[in-house]
């Protein structure tokens, strides 16, 4: 199935609401706050939307209703032409096999009483995929994929590093042959090192089966290295999006500005001349 | 003479499989005024080398089984846990990476910097207080005088993190260890955090050792940086110096899997990864412990039996390695082996 624009997936004017309680023995909702405030964007097959913002800024809560594990308030969700926000439950979890989400947390993203073959082959349980003895191959094969060792598939999450687990959980959203996967901050649990390891994995698995991905990060470095385009985002609106490059090194809104001047960078002659940069900038926003 | 002079310190963990050699064989120096950088990945030692400095570890498990650790004219691993108390605070002060953790919920922020004062100073109520609204104002926390009478849970994770460093200022210490100070703080809370700690280390001619694994922090603000591996420092120069000309196969492997922001690089092709995984510091490998990392060090090299020293192989840049940068580049026929 493919639309007539092309895109894989199409978000228009996203809402969600939360709403807040208080009172001591009669809770009433108070007020509501909005995570997520008209938020649009499109990515189109195989490729990588970054979505780059601050804790609050309401990306995660993005991609919770993208994929549906939260309800939006209000807006639409086109995946490959569909409206998925006018779904049911049952339509909801076939489109599941298309879209699949990799957790920041290796630690607490993977049930500790499962083998590691049980977590990731229980996507296909769950979507009765194939025959026991296909799925137990499949498992392998999708092990072998991301460079874990399959001969490990009996043991359990704890046995492993934080870089091995997140193998486990990227080799489980693969299970079902999705065609989008939301990658919430992947890699922030992980060493430098390792989180090397598992962005370059990524980026081959993208060239290998054409995933699209929407990367949700707080780190503007990480987000670069990975998208092709880019949205920033702040108290649940998009303040700024175009393609990486644009985005990047013509930041047009002040505070992608300022996000962007406040990263460390690996230099100490670049930082000093970016920490006057970020000290005009700063001084901007405050008086702006 | 240096304000702190650490000299060959050895941390262990007592465990059940045998000891934890985290801190092993570890030296450096700091003056007073100056910055410090240790930076490393998770398990490195950096942590325990900050801890055992302050006297904070719990002993058992934790042992310093050897070394010195001087800080103006006295060997701090000889003093009693009394005398321990008479520096800590007052001459040595520790910030954590976690704000939220590290002050008490049940505490008024004004109760938790007075008792500090307290502890070390004959000042009445009044002056106290005078101070701490003079300490919170000097972390630029707005309208001081009023926040000295809420609880910490009223502060943002940026403002708490101030509020740490009030406290750790209190006594005008001559030297702030601050552990991952800005790791769990976003990035514009975290720029101004480290702008801040820059000014008040100038204004109050302080010393300061930071720890952190960000390459980009560490850049930022230290004068010398120490690369910690696997318990041991592995690199060790001035901070332009060691991003100019990063000498270890393992500093050069650490700055080459971080993704660009700027520059030529962005976005070509993929990260330098370091394949595997750091040495168990239960039964470290009698070897150079980057050996099994490194792609310079060949099946017969001498790296692989003997542990390399720490060498200074130009003025003030000190490694631990057979195979540093500049030496790979006179002898081309040792790569890729």
């Amino acid at each position: 199935m493919s639309t007539e624009n092309g895109l894989l997936l199409e978000v228009t004017d996203l809402r969600k609401e939360f709403p807040v309680r208080s009172g001591f023995f009669i809770e009433r909702v108070s007020h509501t706050v909005n995570a997520v405030d008209g938020v649009g964007f499109s990515i189109a097959p195989g490729r990588t939307l970054g979505l780059v913002g601050e804790s609050g800024s309401g990306k995660s809560t993005t991609g919770y209703c993208v994929l549906q594990l939260l309800k939006p308030t209000s807006g639409s969700v086109l995946f490959e032409g569909e409206e998925l926000t006018k779904l049911g439950r049952d339509d909801v979890r076939r489109l599941r096999r298309d879209m699949q989400i990799v957790f920041q947390d290796p630690y607490s993203s993977l049930n500790p009483r499962m083998t590691v073959g049980d977590i990731v082959g229980e996507p296909l349980t769950v979507h009765n995929v194939g025959s026991r003895r296909d799925r137990q191959a499949r498992v392998r094969e999708l092990l072998d994929v991301v460079g874990f060792n399959p001969s490990f598939s009996n043991r359990y999450p704890h046995e492993f590093s934080g870089g091995q687990r997140q193998r486990i959980g990227v080799a489980r959203a693969l299970a079902l042959n999705p065609k989008l996967i939301v990658c919430d901050e992947p890699v922030s649990a992980l060493d430098v090192s390792i989180q090397a390891q598992i962005l370059n994995l990524l980026k081959d698995l993208q060239r290998d089966f054409g995933l699209a991905y929407l990367f949700i990060s707080h780190d503007l470095s990480v987000v670069r290295a990975m998208s092709d385009d880019i949205a920033v985002m702040k108290d649940g609106k998009i303040v700024e999006a175009g393609t990486a490059d644009e985005v990047y090194e013509h930041p047009k809104d002040s505070y992608t500005q300022a996000l962007l001047a406040s990263v460390p960078v690996p230099d100490p002659r670049r930082m000093r001349e970016r920490r006057t940069e970020r000290r005009k900038l700063a001084h901007a926003l405050t008086e702006g | 003479m240096p304000l702190l002079a650490v000299e060959d310190l050895r941390t262990q963990f007592r465990t059940r499989e045998g000891a934890v050699r985290a801190v092993d064989g570890v030296s450096f120096t700091v003056d007073k005024g100056e910055t410090l950088g240790i930076v490393g990945e998770s398990g490195c030692g950096k942590s325990v080398t900050a801890l055992s400095i302050m006297g904070l570890l719990p002993k058992p498990p934790a042992e310093i089984v050897s070394g010195s650790i001087e800080f103006d004219g006295r060997d701090l691993t000889k003093l009693s846990e009394g005398q321990l108390e008479d520096v800590r605070g007052r001459e040595i002060a520790m910030i954590f990476q976690d704000p939220m953790t590290s002050l008490n919920p049940t505490l008024k922020i004004g109760t938790q910097i007075t008792e500090v004062l307290d502890r070390h100073f004959d000042l009445s109520k009044d002056e106290q207080r005078r101070r701490a609204i003079e300490l919170l104002e000097e972390v630029r926390i707005p309208r001081a005088p009023e926040r000295l009478a809420d609880y910490p849970h009223r502060f943002s994770g940026g403002m708490r993190q101030r509020v740490m460093i009030a406290i750790a200022l209190a006594c005008n210490p001559k030297l702030l260890i601050a552990d991952e100070p800005t790791t769990a703080l976003d990035v514009t809370v975290q720029a101004q955090v480290l702008d801040l700690l820059e000014d008040l280390r100038e204004s109050h001619e302080m010393a300061l050792i930071l720890i952190t694994h960000d390459m980009g922090v560490v850049a930022e603000v230290a004068d010398k940086v120490a690369v910690m591996y696997a318990g041991q420092i592995v690199e060790h120069a001035s901070g332009q110096e060691l991003f100019d000309h990063p000498e270890h196969p393992y500093t050069e492997a650490l700055l080459g899997s971080l993704p660009e922001l700027e520059g030529e690089n962005v976005r070509e092709g993929r990260l330098v990864a370091i394949p595997g995984r750091p040495p168990d510091l239960i039964d470290p490998p009698a070897a150079c412990r980057f050996a099994a990392r490194c792609p310079y060090a060949g099946a017969q090299d001498t790296c692989q039996s003997v542990e390399p020293q720490l060498r200074e192989i130009r003025a003030e840049h000190w490694v631990r390695s057979e195979h540093p940068a500049s030496e790979r580049a006179r002898a081309p026929e040792a790569v890729r082996s």
